[in-house]
């Protein structure tokens, strides 16, 4: 029992089991999963919909954040992607033949592949700090897609591209697929070669893994770029979710979100160890999180108000001085007949 | 000490080697001088380009138009010379912004709702500042809260803008003090009252040059005895009620409160800080640099809308300056290493 209290995705998984036990006990039909025309419909299917956007963006923003680093412009290259792939789309003869998609879809990760370049190149080269040196992109990206649209949300109609997000493949969600395959990918590279060890030692002492051996440059461009391509096919997924390219709304906010996913997950911000698992836990959480705001009855304009609560809470929990505190009144409570001992021990 | 007294140098090295000396001691100011630079060549080009550019009416409005990214660009100093960020900005001016239009709508004096506004941004930046020195939290995640925190109330004060029709609000905007063209409305004072302040604590207390040496090495500074604890706390604060002060002036800017106001704000402070010369680091930057960034950022947005360009413009260019300001002071942050 203590083993498993103590296992690092212990917490976060008893979060997402709660809100989801919470979920059903206000609304039973949460559980509920029917199949039309041997299709899955659901709340909980809706959740690994929707949640593949953000579970690319968080997987990339997890090898970054383990090496000490983080990535601001996630949203950013989501608009300009999708602003791409749409772009090129509008403006093919044939909307809805595979090949314009296929070029469209390739093309919009291309470039995303690039701005994921210049960040790392950016951080592993010129050495800047990585939260100024995405700033760059943050700020700009949205600029550049706006460029590309030329201030317009464009939209398209194009059936394979609405697939992305919209389709079937046996009787589950297409996008969920996709992060299904984004998942077993990143696990398989960081974790059944030595890409994870390598990367986790940059992240707790890039001095002494330089000192040892690691090439640490290339590490950490690499993980830049990850997160470039990761967030280009999430761009890419959401404007298919709309069918639309709006570079103002494309991925806001969705930098914070993921950075929000990782920590849920147990990954400390400060780099170095880093869990997937945890944050596709992470990921799962605040999906769920978000339609329980909805189906709650809290009126979407407060669920800001919520979300940071919740970053409180966890942030809180995370918190050396709170586990001090904890520890002393659980040592206080059992030895209660010498109460000076928490004392002397804070 | 021990150069030969015999050598006399000529003139010419006296004088590189006085620029050097300079140089040495004043490297942090590199970065701001660089930005004046900028805003001049900015200006000069922008008068070559158009013809009239440089007017009193055009300089003037360059200050007003942008008194609220002045006030929070002031704020965000102070927390970025310690070390931190401050995320929540551009929310908690929306938050108090529409806070002071439904208050006053709600038929409270405006000697009330002002103090309420600052109150109100003052107690976010505490929440922020708690969380960041007792609790350990990343300021970046902290101010992250702040920022959900200070987005979700306004949209529970209101979802649509309120219109303000409090006279003493709308005085701050509607009032010109005209002197030869030039001309100032109350809101402008603010703004300069705000850097004047900054600079003068920044500069001549002893507060301030806490915050200089704890963003040096926090370290040495609790060593050396200063009230680290305080400092940072207060620092957030200092740059919440900025946030109040700034929901103040766009109010009356734009006579009313809208709970979408200054989204992707605090992004442009930042950018605005750093251009004008303050190393996100910390322990090094300047409250006038700060003002000379917010206008380096409003001449280039009046440029790109005299050009008639699309102002997706001014972001990709802000970016660009951005990078620039950033690799002059890495080459600069890595010459003082070498120097160690």
């Amino acid at each position: 029992m203590k083993k498993i209290l103590r296992h690092r995705l212990f917490w976060p998984t008893a979060a997402l089991i709660a809100l989801i036990a919470l979920n059903t006990a206000s609304r039973p039909s949460f559980l509920s999963i029917t199949v039309r025309d041997g299709e899955l419909y659901g709340s909980l299917i809706d959740i690994l919909r929707n949640s593949a956007p953000l579970m690319l963006v968080a997987l990339g923003m997890t090898v970054v954040i383990a090496t000490r680093g983080i990535d601001l412009s996630v949203g950013a290259i989501m608009a300009v992607s999708g602003a791409v792939a749409l772009t090129i789309i509008d403006t093919s003869d044939s909307p809805n033949s595979l090949g314009t998609v296929a070029v469209a879809i390739g093309v919009g990760v291309l470039v995303s592949l690039v701005l994921g370049v210049w960040n790392g190149f950016l951080v592993a080269v010129l050495g800047i700090q990585p939260i100024i040196a995405t700033l760059v992109l943050m700020l700009a990206g949205r600029g550049i897609a706006l460029l590309i649209t030329e201030g317009f949300i464009t939209t398209v109609n194009s059936d394979p591209y609405k697939f992305m997000s919209q389709g079937y493949v046996v009787g589950l969600p297409f996008a969920f697929f996709v992060s299904i395959a984004a998942i077993v990918i990143i696990a398989i590279v960081e974790r059944r070669t030595a890409l994870g060890v390598l990367t986790e030692s940059v992240g707790i002492n890039p001095v002494a893994s330089r000192l040892a051996g690691v090439r640490s440059r290339g590490i950490i461009w690499g993980a830049y770029v990850a997160s470039g391509v990761l967030a280009g096919i999430a761009g890419i997924l959401y404007s298919s979710n709309i069918m639309a390219a709006d570079a103002n709304a494309a991925g806001l906010y969705i930098e914070l979100y993921a950075i929000l996913a990782v920590v849920l997950g147990g990954t400390a911000l400060t780099g170095g160890k880093f869990t997937i698992a945890g944050t596709v836990i992470g990921v799962f959480t605040i999906q769920t999180l978000t339609s329980t705001i909805t189906f709650l009855g809290v009126p979407p304009a407060a669920s800001p108000v919520f979300m940071a609560s919740v970053v409180i809470v966890v942030v809180l929990i995370q918190s050396p001085r709170v586990h001090r505190l904890a520890r002393n009144i659980g040592r206080s409570l059992r030895s209660r007949s010498t109460p000076r001992n928490a004392e002397v021990a804070s | 000490m021990t150069t030969s007294i015999e050598t006399t140098p000529r003139r010419a090295d006296a004088a590189t080697s006085r620029y050097r000396t300079f140089m040495n001691r004043h490297s942090s100011l590199l970065p701001t001088f660089a930005a004046i630079v900028i805003l001049l060549v900015l200006l000069v080009g922008a008068q070559i380009a158009f013809g009239n550019f440089i007017t009193p009416r055009n300089l003037s409005s360059l200050l007003l138009d942008n008194a609220y990214l002045v006030i929070l660009a002031v704020g965000m100093t102070f927390v970025i010379i310690t070390g931190g960020i401050d995320l929540s900005v551009g929310s908690v001016m929306a938050f108090t912004g529409i806070l002071c239009a439904k208050l006053l709508a709600d038929g409270l004096p405006a000697i009330v709702v002002v103090p309420l506004m600052i109150l109100g941004g003052a107690a976010i930046g505490l929440l922020i500042g708690v969380l960041v020195q007792y609790f350990d939290v990343q300021p970046f995640i902290a101010s992250l809260a702040g920022l959900f925190l200070a987005r979700g109330l306004s949209f529970v004060v209101s979802l649509s803008s309120i219109k303000v029709e409090d006279p003493a609000i709308l005085w701050l905007q509607s009032t010109r003090f005209q002197l030869a063209g030039w001309y100032i409305t109350p809101t402008g004072i603010i703004a300069l009252l705000v850097v004047a302040i900054g600079v003068y604590v920044m500069q001549w207390t002893r507060f301030g040059r806490t915050i200089y040496a704890i963003g040096g090495s926090e370290q040495s500074a609790r060593l050396m005895g200063l009230p680290v604890a305080r400092t940072k706390v207060l620092v957030y604060v200092i740059s919440g009620v900025c946030g109040g002060l700034a929901g103040l002036v766009l109010t009356a800017y734009s006579g009313a409160g809208y709970p979408l106001n200054g989204v992707g704000t605090e992004l442009d402070a930042i950018a605005a800080v750093v251009i004008g010369g303050t190393i996100l680091t910390g322990g090094s930057g300047y409250v006038l640099g700060s003002l000379i960034g917010v206008l380096v950022y409003g001449t280039i947005t009046s440029v790109i809308s005299f050009m008639g360009a699309e102002q997706s413009w001014t972001r990709i260019i802000i970016g660009a300056l951005l990078l620039l300001f950033i690799v002059v002071q890495r080459v600069i942050v890595s010459r003082a290493d070498r120097r160690r």
